[in-house]
């Protein structure tokens, strides 16, 4: 497969990190990524070690990091969708789920990535995937690109079985964790101590493909 | 960010008193709590620029600190702030961060409502 053409919907800057590696492949290959992010992130936690950042400076800090990891991923196309943090469940899902189907028209992408409904953690990231999953089904069977999806819970091998695609991204995971470290705000969470066990966590991405 | 100055946050809170004033309050472990083992429970609340009138407010302790606002049927009331936004005159931003930076409680009183999306 080589995509020409790409949709990343994820709930929060920081979030395209957990597939880097895969999506610096895509950048390097030629293709054009388009990421919607629904939120800003605005209610994270992490405020800088020591704290810099309050609440109310935390958005705008983190649009900025996210354009610094995007830059460095090589994501041309960042779509803000201003949902609040935390809240992305309580929209109406319907109309979120068209607002990213009208993308995907715009777009037309040959592969998606978002988070596999139900195994997000965070109940953002369930209904982001839940939201995209629900856009990409409006199309009609032949016409869905095909939908990649990260899974967090401890139990979702369990469940979904072992991953569709295993991207092993050793040879960039240096610049991989650089775009991860532009989230300087998050960077502590992310990364802990900057080690070799921390470059061995990054060197594998997994991905489930949905099954519409 | 700095460490809390008792009498500069008290200087605003009587500042704000007796009129109405919007506030964000939010207490949280974080999404990832139980998850990571943190916590046996992922708890969070928060309300966002509900408009109270309170005739007293006071901030007490010795750090971390606490601060109470006496409304005309109750209270809002936050414990652990430890930070607060000294670049601010005429609204209190205030936290209570973790060891780890991370922040726990906040308290947040202003004339004009906080937007999530403010520019600099």
């Amino acid at each position: 497969m080589d995509p020409k053409q790409i949709l990343v919907v994820l709930a929060h800057p920081d979030d395209e990190g957990i597939i880097g590696g895969t999506l610096m492949e895509h950048a390097q290959q030629g293709a054009k990524i388009t990421y919607i992010c629904l939120t800003l992130g605005e209610m994270g936690r992490n405020m800088g070690k020591p704290p810099f950042a309050t609440r109310v400076s935390l958005p705008m800090i983190r649009r900025q990091e996210l354009k610094e990891a995007c830059q460095l991923i090589g994501i041309q196309d960042v779509r803000e969708f201003g949902l609040h943090d935390k809240m992305v469940e309580f929209e109406d899902q319907e109309a979120v789920a068209d607002r990213v189907r009208e993308v995907i028209e715009e777009v037309k992408p040959d592969l998606i990535y978002t988070f596999y409904p139900g195994h997000g953690v965070h109940p953002d990231h369930d209904a982001c995937g839940a939201i995209t999953i629900r856009a990409v089904a409006k199309l009609p069977a032949d016409k869905r690109p095909v939908t990649r999806c990260i899974a967090m819970t401890p139990g979702s091998y369990a469940v979904l079985g072992q991953p569709d695609f295993v991207n092993d991204v050793s040879d960039i995971v240096d610049l991989k964790i650089q775009a991860i470290g532009a989230h300087k705000t998050q960077f502590q969470l992310m990364l802990g101590n900057y080690s070799q066990e921390t470059k061995d966590r990054h060197r594998h991405e997994r991905l489930w493909v949905y099954r519409f | 960010m700095k460490s809390i100055e008792p009498a500069r946050i008290q200087q605003l809170l009587d500042q704000l008193k007796g009129q109405e004033v919007y506030i964000h309050l939010e207490m949280t472990t974080g999404a990832y709590a139980a998850h990571r083992g943190e916590a046996k429970l992922a708890a969070t609340a928060f309300i966002t620029n509900a408009t109270v009138t309170y005739s007293q407010g006071l901030i007490a302790g010795d750090g971390p600190y606490r601060v109470g606002l006496k409304t005309a049927h109750g209270w809002v009331f936050a414990q652990g702030l430890t930070h607060w936004d000294e670049t601010e005159t005429s609204r209190l931003i205030a936290a209570g961060h973790d060891p780890d930076g991370k922040l726990v409680v906040a308290l947040q009183i202003a004339q004009e409502p906080f937007s999530s999306h403010e520019e600099d």
